[in-house]
């Protein structure tokens, strides 16, 4: 199958990769690019460990074509975070034991950014609503949603 | 230690919340799990499966596929040496069939390509010529003589006679005369219990890299939760030398027991000695489903008598459990743990392994013991209904404690159950009152956890900081449980000390990452290095000092002299002993090397509230509270995240999860989105107690806590939905479908 | 002497008993005896036991000592997830 050139903005930073037409932004991106933070867990939009975002869009990049990234800006794991200044939720996850394996973390990362820029203030159960795309099987998800709550108060400036 | 010298200890680091080691690396998409790995001019290896539960191979056909180009390697079965030690043979058959298919998704041949397409479509080109036969995959058709079969010649000598050559072995424990107890008892219940199989479910699907060179030697990373336990099965595979394999256990996204044992690995490394080229397997998400993990699923029947007043006076048990299409010893486990929580005069469990075609069984946190304990658990609560007493005081009456003779044969030494139980009954979760339509359910869980062979080797640093080499792959925070312990017993912060995980050409061997094992025996393997190493900086500064080194003592991380009579110096630390090591003798290690036993046993008791929805069937788990006795929590936050993952996972296979076959042999459900695992808004908060009786036979008091949480949940929200919606389901999951036919909607 | 329980599917092979006496001060010896005593546990034993010495249990360790008045059990060999 012939590749396709593909320009797209990652993380802030224009960036080119060539892809065939079937293949996923998630293979373009761990397998063309070496970003290798979003994971695959089901491959078919089931456990949201490839979450990123595309336009503002929080979507499953193993259900996003390579080529749908034309033009586009993604954000990924890669970028949460400012230089060596972790985001509040990277950190609250650290503090609050919010990971075990931590294979899920990315996505959940991702997923829960997502949701303070829409809802800075959600109540826990929207954060559970939320976050109801991507499986963890470590934790029983108690922890994770204390530390989203602790990370969305600090950036409150509560 | 004696429990008068671990009750003395004032710990410093030990009980600490401090951050992880692999925090920064997890948040940031750093950590390299196992398939993250690359290497140069890679292949990408694929696996082709059986679509037939049961069949037999005439032949397969590798022309086509060896001949499209970009394809450098096939593989079938037969490529690989037969094994002598049954064990082995197991494992590779399991691996790579031979002769027959065994089940849906059974690996019958593999290639490697230049890439995912290349190797996609020569799996298409291969021509497998299969006569197909009569399949069983439900355990109670399996067991009666006449039913297909699996494997023949499997069967054990302590089988009785007049079964089918599925059962493969049989077991018997328990003491006392269960009739003359029966007969004694004011109310008899017996019932008879399925459980479905579940899958481990870690989100991170099994990933090798496997590089074999011409001189023999090769590296394989992968994710497993015991690197030197896949060089020992890939070395006998691939008829290997132990020391020319070296095996690097990568981040692990999850394994819960699913990953102590290999499956695409020796796939991935005989395709690359075939290709002369590195050689990477991912699974995808339907083979792991297919093709991996799950756990035995059963048939089972309890009977237990009991006294107006809540004493039991008879206890029976009769468990069949299936590992897959092979011999499996998990029914052993779950007969030892089915009447462990209760001090029984007369008490028998029996147990047969039968075989199906269905994957091999994998271990699954506390490996037998939920089924069989959920069926106890089950009896018990109706008992307690049916005399119209407290189901925890019940439980206190009944319970093992210090003293008691086990239903498995030992007499136990100090253990938790009856703080367990008080603290449950305690706890404002116990009296809360409930609205109509809600009911609460609690059930007690045990496992027996374990120590094991344990390496470690720990590096005093010239600047005073500390390296600890251990060979455990952490799944749930245990490098920071290790450097706590490291840092406790060297008197320094524990951001001076740094835990790694060895590849196997670095450290000696170390047992796979299960049993609950890693806290508690690489722990102790760790304290005793830190004690090693101390031993040699008193040395250090005795001759600084020149006195006896017997007159130099440690103390807040640092050395001094024992006693006036010693001399006056002012106390070395380990930075200033470390900083002249040169000078003094050379660096500065302990290590010590040891099969560990001694592990406490452990039981845990939850409370559950739920709420079933009539027109549904669904449950709703309202609230949650775990009590577990952990020993000692070295890290509490970690402690809890086992309770809480253990009790969600629990959770899932009360309400959900299941394997589901259908009449071809197949697996219905091999996604994510038809294999329901608990999502974050099935859930509330899951609520923790930690108990600390301290395990005499470690030297901080650590018990294992990894597997006792998975227990109790299954039984707890059986015997709440019984309270809830008055209906007593005796088979797992309760699914909505099943909840609704309970209650004749 | 030391007794040693057996478990329930083991009586078969042990002339029809659960506990049987051997002379042993390890836990090697003890195997070695109940093999030579009786050899229908000989496979058992060849596939794995635990050995629970006074409530603790061993998965391996051949040079534990058994004294006289040591409650011991044989167990299957253990295995965990």
């Amino acid at each position: 199958m012939k590749s396709i050139p593909v320009s797209t903005t990652i993380n802030g930073d224009a960036c080119e990769f060539l892809c065939t037409p079937d293949e996923t932004l998630l293979d373009a991106l761990r397998n063309r690019l070496g970003m290798t933070g979003a994971k695959e867990g089901c491959g078919t939009g089931d456990c949201g460990a490839c979450s990123v975002t595309l336009n503002g869009r929080l979507v499953c990049s193993c259900l996003v074509l390579g080529v749908e990234a034309e033009g586009a800006e993604i954000t990924t794991i890669e970028g949460m975070a400012d230089g060596d200044e972790l985001h509040p939720l990277q950190r609250h996850f650290i503090d609050h034991a919010a990971l075990q394996c931590g294979v899920c973390t990315p996505g959940i990362l991702v997923a829960a950014k997502a949701l303070l820029e829409k809802n800075p203030e959600p109540s826990d159960e929207e954060v559970r609503y939320w976050l109801a795309g991507n499986l963890c099987r470590c934790t029983g998800y108690d922890k994770i949603i204390r530390a989203v709550q602790a990370a969305a108060a600090e950036m409150r400036g509560a | 230690m004696s429990l008068d010298e671990y009750r003395k200890r004032e710990f410093k680091q030990v009980g600490q919340r401090v951050r992880r080691p692999d925090g920064v690396d997890k948040v940031t998409g750093r950590a390299m799990y196992g398939a993250d790995a690359t290497a140069p001019g890679m292949l990408v290896g694929r696996v082709l499966r059986s679509p037939h539960a049961h069949a037999r191979i005439r032949s397969i056909d590798t022309s086509a596929a060896a001949a499209l180009p970009g394809v450098k390697a096939v593989l079938t079965g037969a490529d690989l040496p037969v094994q002598e030690d049954a064990f082995v043979r197991d494992v590779q058959d399991n691996c790579m069939a031979r002769e027959k298919a065994l089940y849906d998704g059974h690996a019958v041949a593999a290639v490697a390509a230049v890439d995912a397409a290349t190797a996609k479509a020569a799996l298409k080109l291969i021509k497998v010529d299969y006569e197909v036969l009569p399949h069983v995959t439900d355990v109670d058709v399996a067991i009666k003589p006449g039913a297909p079969v699996v494997q023949a010649g499997r069967t054990l000598e302590n089988v009785p006679a007049g079964m089918s050559e599925n059962v493969t072995s049989h077991c018997e424990f328990g003491h006392g005369d269960p009739a003359a107890g029966f007969a004694r008892a004011d109310h008899v219940v017996e019932r008879h219990f399925r459980t479905a199989a579940t899958h481990q479910g870690y989100i991170e699907p099994h990933a090798a890299l496997a590089s074999v060179t011409s001189d023999g030697k090769a590296e394989l990373w992968c994710c497993t939760q015991g690197q030197f336990f896949v060089r020992t099965l890939c070395a006998a595979i691939m008829g290997m030398e132990a020391s020319q394999l070296r095996v690097t256990a990568s981040e692990i996204g999850g394994g819960f027991g699913g990953k102590t044992t290999v499956f695409i690995e020796p796939v991935a490394l005989a395709l690359s000695r075939k290709a002369g080229r590195p050689v990477k397997i991912v699974m995808n998400r339907d083979e792991v489903f297919r093709a991996t993990g799950p756990t035995v699923h059963t048939s089972m029947d309890v009977k237990i008598g009991m006294t107006k007043d809540g004493r039991i006076t008879a206890a029976e048990a009769h468990l069949r459990y299936s590992g897959g299409a092979f011999p499996c010893g998990t029914v052993d486990m779950g007969a030892q743990a089915a009447f462990a929580a209760y001090d029984l005069e007369n008490v028998r469990t029996y147990g047969w392994n039968v075989m199906t075609n269905r994957p091999k069984e994998a271990s699954y946190r506390a490996p037998g013991a939920p089924q069989a304990i959920y069926a106890v658990e089950s009896v018990l609560d109706e008992l307690c209904q049916h005399f119209r007493l407290d189901p925890i005081d019940v439980r206190l009456k009944n319970a093992a404690r210090k003293g008691t003779k086990s239903s498995y044969g030992p007499t136990f030494p100090d253990i938790g159950l009856v703080a367990t139980l008080e603290a449950a009954k305690r706890h404002p979760h116990y009296t809360a009152p409930l609205k109509p339509g809600q009911g609460r359910g609690i059930s007690c869980g045990f496992w027996f956890n374990f120590g094991g062979n344990s390496c470690v080797s720990l590096n005093i640093n010239t600047d005073g900081t500390v390296g600890v080499t251990e060979g455990n792959p952490d799944i749930g925070g245990s490098r920071a449980s290790i450097s706590l312990m490291a840092a406790e017993e060297l008197g320094i912060p524990y951001e001076r000390v740094r835990t790694i995980v060895a590849d196997t050409s670095s450290l000696g061997y170390n047992d796979v990452t299960d049993g609950s094992r890693v806290t508690f025996a690489v722990g102790l393997a760790t304290i005793k290095a830190a004690r090693e190493a101390i031993r040699v900086m008193c040395g250090r500064a005795a001759r600084i000092w020149g006195i006896d080194a017997e007159a130099v003592e440690w103390k807040d991380g640092a050395a001094v002299p024992a006693g006036p009579n010693a001399g006056k110096f002012p106390p070395m630390s380990l930075a200033e002993i470390a900083a002249v090591s040169f000078e003094t003798g050379g660096p500065i290690a302990g290590h010590h090397e040891v099969n560990v036993d001694g592990a406490g046993v452990s039981f845990g008791v939850h409370i559950v509230d739920v709420e079933v929805d009539r027109e549904t069937g669904a449950t709703k788990v309202l609230r949650y509270t775990v009590f577990q006795d952990a020993g000692k929590a070295v890290h509490p936050s970690y402690v809890e995240g086992q309770m809480q993952g253990g009790a969600v996972q629990g959770i899932g296979w009360a309400l959900n999860e299941e394997y589901i076959y259908g009449p071809d042999g197949r697996l219905q459900n091999p996604g994510f989105l038809d294999y329901r695992v608990p999502v974050a808004s099935d859930l509330p908060m899951i609520d923790t107690v930690i108990l600390e009786i301290p395990n005499p036979g470690h030297p901080y008091g650590v018990r294992g806590v990894g597997e006792t949480g998975i227990v109790p949940p299954l039984a707890a929200i059986s015997n709440a939905v019984s309270r809830s919606a008055g209906i007593r389901l005796s088979e797992l999951p309760m699914s909505p479908p099943r909840v609704l036919k309970a209650l004749g909607a | 002497m030391v007794k040693v329980r057996l478990w329930g599917s083991l009586r078969q092979a042990a002339e029809g008993q659960t506990e049987v006496e051997v002379e042993a001060r390890t836990f090697k010896e003890l195997l070695d005896r109940l093999v030579e005593t009786y050899p229908g546990l000989a496979p058992q034993i060849a596939r794995g036991v635990s050995l629970s010495l006074d409530g603790v249990i061993y998965r391996e360790a051949w040079f534990t000592e058994i004294r006289p008045e040591s409650e011991v059990v044989l167990m299957p060999y253990m295995t965990g997830g």
